[in-house]
């Protein structure tokens, strides 16, 4: 057993040596395909001198669309939500299954991640401060997506013969269409969603997670770590390996416990920060206000800050990609319905309490110097907001930094395993092949240069957004009309608050 | 209250066995009905992985079938030895909490519960359902040493 870890050690050894010769031919090989790839996505139009991406356009119409048609449910059902996941609803004898509140809190330390952190950084220092705004505005308007995507994902989720339970996109799609008359149509999509997100799961849930928490971890040691991105790779795909294939429940556990409080906890020092640069506080509310409609100093003006915002919205929430939908299926309910008013509050606390929160510290800290980050951007540059008042933040953001790509890695595992599982059935061998080909990618993130890679997965993710929406819009009157009879309910009282 | 309902709460402990012992002559005597109750510690608001929720419903399933074969099902039998008209309840939740609820559901005159007799430093970390009982319930309870 030894003598196998010393061989693999010096394996990965030689091959972070090799590396440099490994990364170049796979970029030769990546590149090309992900420019082709990235270009069909991304396909931008120009509209009044702003880049649009046709997909950014197709989410906001969706979500625009999914506002009005459900009657702005993202803010007449945000009371019943809160009442929802307190608990007011839940029937005693059905204690023990999967609670409302912990549904949430799967999938929201699903989506709460790097992105809150680095990726408001990144809207900022492209879009500007306008970009907030309509961040804002995208995680409100992605409210009602999420809606409608997890009212599905309950209904349309398949019960296995274990009694586990398996939903999603994947499921919806098929059966949906099938409902609808079109089976051919609704497996293709079913199919095209699951290998999309099989390969997401791998990119943007995996790679990019283990290669940021690596660089941050480097970054707070000076600069120790360089050239033992396979130690680090190697360790963090040991930790992924217990969990997800040793069964080692109380690592997740630890970790599912932690990651909230860590969000507590940031949230806490950013509202200090943000208390400590006070002064600059209404400039910085007025620059979101204004940049949002002016657009000063920004490519494409107002427009180029509504896209960057819309834009890094989805990736830090997932509206309208769909992943969420399969970890809220797990809930058990008779009204399905209820749970897309669950997953109303997870762009509410992902997108327009925890990014808006980062956005004011980078805001705040931009008006009262505004070459405080110098060059950087992304997690270094939030990374710069707190280190002007907090010197020692740094270390515990990276710790941060850390568990949350941690937990993100664990629950696109499982987004992945669902895609995998749908495409190849649900057999105990094949589940496992599908988690050691993910630890493997956890280590490779940490190895490889990431660019080409990533933009392949980047891509594909939001390429699934296409045929989910799609979806969505078929079956959209399917979710109105629960959504309506389940109001009625409500009104008629045969559904109450228990005591 | 109509009946005469004891609410006999176990956990499959030595103290429940004593508990349930006392149970018996005191149902014996008095003619009452018992309603044994088993609560499997669980909180709706603990956090998961998505794997652990997706499997929730077989667990919950295979626990609460558990709880019948290995606690609930020796203690009736016990009982019904004795010709005692019984009932039965497993249900997960907060111990102290939910033995309130089922209390009130089933009417019980009292709850007969078993002492653990946890040393101080343990029961002032993680509390005694039999003292929290003690504290907040409805009807007398009455703790089996």
């Amino acid at each position: 057993m030894n003598r196998i870890i010393i061989a693999l050690l010096a394996t990965l050894a030689f091959a972070s040596q090799a590396q440099a010769g490994i990364d170049e031919s796979i970029n030769a090989f990546t590149a090309p395909i992900a420019q082709f790839v990235g270009t069909v996505v991304f396909f931008k139009i120009s509209v009044a001198g702003a880049q649009l991406p046709l997909v950014v356009l197709w989410l906001v119409i969706g979500a625009v669309f999914f506002t009005i048609y459900m009657g702005f449910i993202n803010l007449r059902g945000f009371k019943h939500a809160i009442e929802l996941v307190r608990g007011d609803y839940a029937d005693p004898n059905s204690s023990g299954e999967v609670s409302h509140f912990q549904a949430l809190a799967t999938a929201v330390s699903g989506t709460v991640g790097i992105g809150n952190i680095g990726g408001v950084a990144i809207a900022v220092t492209i879009g500007g401060a306008g970009a907030t705004f309509w961040l804002i505005v995208a995680g409100f308007l992605g409210m009602s997506t999420k809606f409608v995507e997890c009212t599905l994902g309950v209904k349309y989720r398949t019960e296995n013969p274990d009694g586990s339970v398996s939903g999603g996109p994947m499921y919806y799609l098929r059966k949906g269409f099938e409902e609808r008359g079109m089976p051919g149509f609704g497996k293709f999509m079913g199919t095209f969603y699951a290998v999309g997100i099989f390969i997401g799961a791998l990119g943007i849930g995996n790679m990019f997670q283990s290669n940021q928490a690596y660089v941050q971890l480097n970054t707070v040691a000076g600069g120790a770590l360089d050239g033992y991105g396979w130690l680090v790779g190697l360790i963090l795909a040991g930790v992924v390996f217990a969990v997800i294939i040793g069964g080692i429940k109380s690592i997740a556990r630890v970790t599912e416990k932690v990651v909230p409080f860590m969000a507590i906890f940031y949230c806490f020092f950013a509202i200090i920060v943000i208390l400590l640069n006070f002064s600059s506080l209404p400039m910085a509310i007025s620059n979101i206000f204004t940049g949002a409609f002016t657009g000063e100093g920004v490519a494409g003006g107002a427009l180029g800050a509504l896209i960057i915002g819309f834009q890094r919205a989805v990736f830090s929430n997932e509206a309208g990609i769909g992943s969420a939908s399969i970890a809220h299926a797990a809930v058990r309910t008779k009204e399905p319905v209820t749970e897309g008013y669950v997953s109303l509050l997870e762009p509410f606390i992902d997108t327009i309490v925890i990014c808006t929160i980062t956005a004011l510290v980078i805001g705040t800290s931009q008006v009262a110097d505004p070459n405080f980050a110098g060059d950087a951007t992304g997690v270094a540059m939030t990374s710069a907001a707190f280190e002007r008042h907090m010197s020692w933040f740094p270390v515990p953001l990276a710790f941060a930094a850390l568990l949350f790509a941690f937990s993100t890695m664990i629950s696109w595992s499982y987004y992945g395993l669902k895609g995998w599982t749908y495409l190849f059935g649900e057999g105990q061998m094949g589940q496992t092949v599908y988690k050691v080909i993910f630890c493997a990618f956890v280590a490779l993130g940490c190895i490889v240069k990431l660019g080409p890679i990533l933009d392949i997965s980047d891509a594909l993710v939001f390429l699934i957004c296409v045929p989910n929406i799609l979806g969505l819009y078929f079956l959209a009157p399917i979710v109105r009309a629960e959504m309506e009879a389940y109001k009625a309910k409500l009104e008629t009282g045969e559904i109450r608050k228990f005591a | 209250m109509s009946e005469n309902v004891i609410l006999l709460a176990i956990d499959g402990s030595t103290g429940a066995e004593r508990a349930l012992a006392h149970t018996r002559r005191r149902a014996e005597l008095g003619g009452a009905k018992v309603v044994v109750a088993y609560v499997i510690e669980w909180s709706p608001y603990s956090f998961n992985t998505p794997e652990e929720n997706a499997e929730r419903h077989s667990r919950r399933e295979s626990e609460i079938a558990k709880a019948h074969d290995s606690v609930i099902g020796p203690a009736l039998s016990y009982l019904t030895d004795g010709g005692i008209v019984v009932d039965s309840i497993v249900r997960h939740g907060n111990p102290t909490e939910t033995l309130i609820a089922v209390a009130k559901e089933t009417s019980a005159a009292q709850i007969v519960i078993g002492r653990r007799g946890q040393s101080g430093l343990k029961s002032l970390i993680f509390g005694s359902v039999a003292g929290n009982l003690i504290q907040t319930a409805p009807v007398p309870v009455m703790v089996v040493p």
